[in-house]
């Protein structure tokens, strides 16, 4: 146990500098972007006047150097105070915090599906390998990973919401309906289900493909040959055996993609109107709103270094060969 | 008999005429979901122009008087008002009993608040528009009369729920004004109360059960859905799920496809008021573009028309000149004209002195266009392809909003541009800035860009600014017109048609110039 908090503590003191330095980068990289917040608000309120401008740029700390936005972004972070966002005039932690249910909602669902399904897939596949059902398989992963996610989601919007009307077209709730318990979940998760489908379509592509090749690989090694010549059934050889060394990368990919859980999925969020982050993001960009993106890009980078310690420790609990150091 | 006879014609007339005219009894309730896109930075629009905003805030808050179609002001706030001989006076009797949404009376005091802390110091245009204003006077709670040092006709069509909000007085005095919380939830005197706001996903509006207006609003509740994909909102228009929107909101292609199923209404009346225009701006300080007759050339070398009808789907009508043709009393048709012909441009081009090359071509130009979606780059490629056919060749440059702004009013680093302007419901408000020497800002966008300076257009510009006899100004506003034709500074090549969309159960959403922008609270649905 001390060897675990000490491994711990050494891991949280390197991903200080880590943060620090995305977060320097990150101002840099952003203010390379030509026009700034200011110009933005002016322009889409179709003018300004020049005392209204200066008005705004002081007011947003513009009309400063940008070494001194930087530092004073950088005591902001220090105390753990991402900032204000001019535009939206409200807190930007407040901001994501508001994004947060949604955007966890339906990342987790989405890969927590492609996951589950990906495995069972992949394991088909390579148990029935160069057979009819792994080229059904494998031709079903190519065509979902190939295809623009956004034309899948609009492909789905027509087909069960235009044409059948089974499910909502987009949005996350029937508004102003004010449903309580059971009829406000069921609500939610009709909404829930195109964009999760769209978005599951895509990571389940990844994989699909990844456990099989994965399977396949365990499954040249000796020590199957081995199982097998102890006279193990196939079933037994596949699940005991192959299987469980097989989905050490499926915990690499997961931990990757859960990484990038914050950042949402841009396009089905914007497809369906779903109220995430990856859309508070991509509009940020464009709004030249650099307190709420770097707020987003620095929690980003917090998970992406928290998870990456987690899947160490399920790496060493999943394979007792990796020693934590 | 004839008495008989007369009586059974006017019950006829009376069993006819009501739903041949349309007039049908509204029925109460109902939740009207419309789309707003893209969603608005906050929801006042009091010293913030931004179109989205003022399609929300203009069911809460309120302006001293409404526009019918031909921007005549029609009571709001202000019930009456009078104009004193000199125009240097205005006293609006306002409207007793109104009541702010938190229960505290409206009065003269927030009028004066609105007018000179928000409108005149801190709405984009409101410092232009009000300049002249020195003081409002509140001799009485109901009484607000405004002291112009000069006359200011345009003024007049400034006070809309849109461009002179009116906000309360007891929940922004002393605070920091564009920050206050409640631009974010705010309380006015509308028919509808803001409710909630769940951003990027949507506001919720309900009704204002105390509305001054007795039988109004009809509806019971107001949803604004943010949907940012604009194939996903043609889809919810066709499933049901939003019955309205504005300016434009589905993709021009798909509105046929739409139009087909019967089930809506298409209305392009109701942008009168913002009267948009699509415009190219030539930098004059290129060497080429400064001189007038290449200018001309390029008007000559566009087809209009054509523009229109494919890349705009008909949603707009070719421009004369400067001033729409909406703006019906200031429109003039008697100004140069530049028709379509290409052997004039060639002419002119030679005559200029930029011959065509070898390959056929005379100068290179740089085209920037304003990134607001497919139309606009659409547009691009079709000037790209009509100049090359007299030998000026076209490099379309593109980039986002906000590096195209700061390119072209902070940098000035530009040839041309395709751009959009609201000419607004006076010239003085809208078209002015364009063409006036003094409105060359650097920083400022959609100001005088071109860098064009002609004294005679100051002298009449400057005229029209305190010109009250309504004959005389516009005068000065057709000269404005012809000068701007004459010089092409900027060629102003169609006036943009938005559309509303509205499922065929909304009723009466369109029934004045300020369209989308109006309060609804005639709006109602058929069951």
């Amino acid at each position: 146990m001390p060897r675990l908090f000490g491994y711990l503590a050494r891991r949280v003191l390197q991903a200080v500098p880590i943060v620090l330095g995305i977060a320097v980068f990150n101002f840099f990289l952003l203010h390379l972007a030509p026009g700034d917040a200011a110009d933005v608000l002016a322009g889409e309120a179709g003018g300004a006047s020049e005392e209204y401008l200066a008005q705004m740029k002081a007011k947003f700390g513009l009309d400063q150097p940008l070494y001194v936005q930087l530092g004073r972004y950088l005591a902001n972070v220090a105390s753990f105070d991402l900032g204000f966002s001019f535009r939206h005039n409200m807190a930007v932690t407040e901001l994501i915090a508001g994004r947060l249910p949604a955007t966890l909602l339906l990342m987790v669902m989405a890969v927590a599906l492609a996951f589950v399904v990906g495995i069972v897939l992949g394991v088909t596949a390579a148990r029935h390998v160069r057979k009819p059902i792994d080229s059904i398989v494998s031709i079903v992963a190519l065509l979902a990973y190939a295809t623009p996610i956004f034309w899948i989601g609009l492909m789905m919007i027509l087909l069960f919401s235009v044409n059948l009307g089974w499910l909502p077209s987009g949005g996350m709730q029937t508004i102003g309906a004010d449903l309580q318990g059971a009829a406000y979940v069921w609500d939610i998760a009709q909404h829930l289900v195109l964009p999760t489908l769209t978005l599951a379509l895509f990571y389940l592509a990844l994989y699909t493909r990844l456990m099989r090749a994965s399977m396949l690989e365990v499954y040249g090694q000796d020590f199957v040959t081995t199982a097998r010549a102890k006279g193990l059934d196939e079933r037994r050889v596949a699940y005991r055996h192959v299987f469980r060394n097989a989905v050490l990368p499926m915990v690499t990919m997961l931990g990757l993609q859960v990484g990038s859980l914050l950042g949402g999925s841009v396009l089905v969020e914007t497809v369906f109107g779903w109220p995430g982050l990856g859309r508070l993001a991509f509009e940020a960009v464009f709004q030249r709103d650099h307190n709420l993106l770097l707020g987003i890009l620095l929690i980003s980078s917090l998970l992406v270094v928290g998870v990456n310690v987690l899947v160490d420790l399920v790496y060493a609990k999943l394979d007792p060969r990796i020693e934590l150091r | 008999m004839s008495v008989l006879r007369f009586v059974v014609s006017v019950s006829l007339l009376v069993f006819l005429g009501a739903p041949l005219s349309g007039a049908q009894e509204p029925v109460k309730g109902g939740t009207l979901t419309m789309v707003v896109q893209p969603e608005p930075p906050g929801l006042v629009s009091a010293f913030n122009s931004a179109g989205p905003i003022g399609v929300v805030s203009t069911k809460i808050l309120e302006g001293l008087i409404t526009y019918d179609y031909d921007m005549n002001p029609k009571p709001s706030l202000a019930e009456t008002w009078k104009v004193s001989p000199d125009g240097k006076t205005i006293t609006f009797n306002l409207r007793k009993g109104v009541k702010w949404h938190d229960g505290k009376d409206f009065t003269s005091a927030d009028v004066q608040f609105s007018a000179l802390k928000v409108w005149k110091e801190l709405h984009p245009r409101g410092r232009s528009t009000f300049a002249k204003l020195t003081a409002v006077e509140t001799p009485s709670p109901l009484i607000a009369i405004f002291k112009l040092s000069e006359p200011s006709p345009y003024m007049m069509s400034a006070l809309s729920g849109y461009e002179g909000q009116i906000l309360p007085k007891h929940l922004y005095d002393g605070t920091d004004i564009p920050q206050n919380p409640y631009n974010n939830k705010p309380v006015g005197t509308g028919p509808f109360v803001f409710k909630e706001w769940q951003k990027g996903n949507f506001i919720l509006l309900e009704r204002n059960p105390a509305y001054w207006d007795k039988a109004k609003p009809y509806l019971d509740k107001i949803v604004m859905r943010i949907i940012p994909d604009a194939s996903a909102r043609a889809a919810a228009f066709e499933t049901g799920e939003v019955l309205l929107g504005g300016f434009s909101p589905v993709p021009l292609n798909d509105v046929k496809r739409l139009e087909a199923t019967g089930k809506f209404d298409l209305e392009t009346k109701g942008y009168e008021y913002l009267a948009p225009l699509f415009l190219l701006e030539f930098n004059l300080k290129n060497k080429y573009l400064q001189d007038k007759r290449v200018r001309q050339a390029i008007a000559h070398a566009v087809n209009k028309d054509l523009v229109v009808k494919t890349v705009w789907f008909g949603f707009g009508k070719p421009a004369t000149g400067p001033v729409p043709s909406v703006l019906t009393q200031f429109y003039s048709a008697a100004v140069p004209q530049y028709p379509f012909d290409i052997k004039k441009a060639d002419q002119l081009l030679d005559d200029a002195g930029f011959k065509r090359g070898t390959d056929g071509k005379r100068f290179k130009l740089v085209h920037d266009f304003l990134p607001y979606g497919s139309d606009y780059q659409r547009t691009a490629e079709y000037l790209k392809q009509a100049l090359g056919k007299v030998g000026i060749d076209v490099e379309i440059r593109s980039q986002d909003t906000a590096a195209f702004l700061k390119r072209v009013y902070t940098d000035g680093e530009f040839d041309m541009t395709s751009n959009f302007f609201y000419a607004l419901p006076d010239p003085t408000i809208g078209v002015q800035r364009i063409y006036w020497t003094k409105n060359i800002k650097k920083g400022v966008p959609f100001s005088n860009a071109s860098g064009y300076s002609n004294p005679e257009m100051d002298k009449v510009i400057e005229a029209a600014q305190i010109e009250h006899d309504r004959k005389k100004r516009k005068e000065l506003i057709g000269r404005l017109q012809s000068i701007a034709q004459e010089d092409l500074p900027v060629l102003d090549l169609f006036e943009v048609r938005f559309f509303t969309l509205a499922n065929k159960k909304v009723q009466d959403h369109t029934n004045s110039a300020e369209g989308v922008y109006g309060s609804f609270s005639g709006v109602w649905l058929k069951k």
